[in-house]
């Protein structure tokens, strides 16, 4: 449903929506209140993405919106028609072939979870972090006048990934196991792969 | 939750049309903060007017030196943005001290300056607040008000604005460009948000329906020295305690252009003028500087359970100030 803003339409609280998720279009009538979440969740039985605090403040939620990592929890579904979204279920391998995603070989490689229920929130985290750091992001850990986590050498690449940039970068998923040396250290491991 | 309407917005003349056309109107941008306080109960919007695809979404060099920032822009792009990182590190600092990776991807520039406070009392509308049902009394002045504020409090409310962006904002003498029903007119962001004297439920001097457009930087050379300090509970994703945000320039051994802001300690980002008069014209010693700190912090009127931001504040301004002085701050 097309959205205009003439301003004289009465006011509906729900509308046509079409989500993309991991490459497939959904239309689907929304109230207005629906999170992306919830429509995730709720709507289209994709359950990977989890409610931790329903509140931005947690992380457990996040997913990718246009390759970007967002927290579902507090984006309105209606807001987010023709864009890309991507979930935890949409990372492995798209051809059927189960492939795993490197992030997720090296969380099983490194054992980097106890209960889980965070490890979908800190995969499609980490994912959008390999993303930010290979196109330069720099971190609030990162020192101002080189540029890049990797100082002037090598502007850009994921080979900056220090353990305190993955800390700093990865802050906003909390993990009530305490599993985040291990996080860390998966992270830090496919970091260093994707450098190689 | 109350049911709302939605409306996506495809101009500047189109929002400000919607708005002005649905009752309780709300502009949605990231949404980060105003859907949170729609599911606390604090917000209830008759209709969003959507203004996140607005096409204000890019950071512009102005002809006469400066910069220009769409009101959409994206916290995490506006962090990451090359000019800005060279040459107003304090403004790239403090956003990629806001929030969280996540968070910083959906946060808007508009949507930042206009966050509301995180007073827990003003969250819950089971508790009194004069920000959220004016007339109802405070409830964290005789309760908890170990994060609130130091400086420029009223009887009627403590709370401090939380967000980073602003403080660099307005260290920088950035202004805000604002679209209403009479034109467009612009504020400085050291004026834009109020104290909360009787009225702390008005945060801002924005009128109903007007629209943030943009905020514009002025002119600085590349390599201005700038930096933004925020202490907090945790080492990341908290808000602050206390923050500062400085721009000092020193030339012939004194200083030559100064701006000074706190965070975490007013109702709005306190523009530290008096440290600034302080300081310009000045060596910058260390002893000068903590003179000037001094003079801005003697106005603190701390409450029962929060006196330590004032030395927190006073360290961390010390530290960012003398840092950005560099040898000329050594006796
Ligand atoms: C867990 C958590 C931690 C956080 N930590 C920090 C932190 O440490 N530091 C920090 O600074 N911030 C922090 N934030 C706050 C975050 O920075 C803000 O929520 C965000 O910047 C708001 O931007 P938005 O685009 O999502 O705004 P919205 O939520 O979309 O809007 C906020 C308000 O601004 C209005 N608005 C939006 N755009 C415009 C416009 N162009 N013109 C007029 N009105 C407009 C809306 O109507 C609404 O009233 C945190 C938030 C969360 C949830
Ligand atoms: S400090 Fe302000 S926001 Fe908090 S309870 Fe008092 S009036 Fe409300
Ligand atoms: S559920 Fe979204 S951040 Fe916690
Ligand atoms: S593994 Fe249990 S919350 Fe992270």
């Amino acid at each position: 449903m097309q959205h205009t803003a003439t301003g004289t339409e009465p006011v509906t609280t729900a509308s046509g929506v079409t989500l993309r998720v991991n490459g497939t279009a959904h239309t689907l009538d929304v109230d207005h209140r629906t999170t992306l979440l919830d429509a995730l969740r709720e709507r289209l039985g994709l359950t990977g993405a989890k409610k931790g605090c329903d509140h931005g403040q947690c992380g457990a939620c996040t997913v990718l919106v246009d390759g970007r990592r967002a927290n579902s929890c507090l984006l309105l579904a209606v807001a987010q028609d023709g864009t890309e979204i991507t979930t935890v279920e949409g990372l492995a391998g798209d051809a059927g072939d189960g492939e795993l995603h490197p992030l997720q070989r090296a969380f099983l490689d490194r054992d980097a979870f106890q209960c889980g229920y965070c490890t979908p929130g800190q995969l499609c985290s980490a994912v959008g972090l390999l993303a930010e750091a290979a196109a330069g992001h720099p971190s609030y850990v990162t020192p101002p006048d080189t540029g890049s986590p990797d100082g002037p050498a090598s502007p850009g690449g994921p080979a900056g990934l220090t353990p305190a940039e993955i800390r700093e970068r990865l802050s906003g998923n909390l993990c009530r196991c305490g599993a985040y040396p291990r996080i860390v250290e998966a992270v830090a491991d496919t970091a260093a792969e994707a450098a190689r | 939750m109350r049911p709302v309407g939605y409306v996506r917005a495809r101009s500047v003349e189109e929002a400000a049309a919607a708005h002005a056309g649905h009752p309780g109107a709300r502009y949605l941008a990231g949404g980060t903060n105003l859907v949170d306080l729609m599911k606390l109960g604090v917000e209830s919007p008759g209709t969003l007017v959507d203004v996140s695809r607005l096409p204000l979404d890019t950071v512009e060099p102005l002809p006469g030196g400066g910069l220009r920032i769409g009101a959409t822009v994206r916290n995490s792009d506006l962090a990451a943005h090359p000019l800005v990182r060279a040459s107003y590190p304090v403004l790239s600092q403090a956003l990629l001290a806001g929030a969280s990776g996540q968070l910083r991807n959906i946060a808007t520039t508009g949507g930042n300056l206009l966050q509301r406070t995180r007073c827990p009392y003003f969250q819950d509308p089971a508790k009194p607040c004069n920000k959220r049902e004016p007339g109802t009394g405070c409830g964290a002045r005789e309760g908890g008000h170990r994060d609130h504020a130091v400086l420029g409090h009223s009887p009627s409310c403590i709370a401090t604005h939380p967000s980073d962006m602003a403080v660099a904002l307005a260290a920088l003498g950035a202004t805000v460009e604002l679209h209403g029903a009479d034109g467009a007119r612009t504020v400085p962001v050291g004026q834009f948000h109020r104290l909360p004297g009787d009225h702390p439920e008005r945060d801002t001097v924005i009128g109903p329906g007007e629209l943030i457009t943009a905020v514009v930087l002025p002119e600085a050379p590349a390599g201005l020295p700038s930096a933004y300090r925020k202490a907090r509970d945790r080492a990341s994703y908290a808000f602050a305690l206390a923050s500062v945000a400085a721009v000092l320039e020193v030339a012939d051994g004194v200083v030559r252009q100064v701006g000074i802001a706190f965070g975490g300690l007013a109702h709005r980002p306190w523009r530290a003028e008096r440290a600034e008069a302080a300081l310009l014209g000045a060596a910058p010693t260390g002893e000068n500087i903590a003179r000037a700190v001094d003079a801005e912090l003697d106005r603190a009127e701390p409450l029962r359970d929060n006196a330590f931001k004032v030395p927190l504040a006073r360290n961390l301004a010390r530290r960012v100030l003398t840092g950005l002085a560099g040898p000329a701050a050594r006796p």
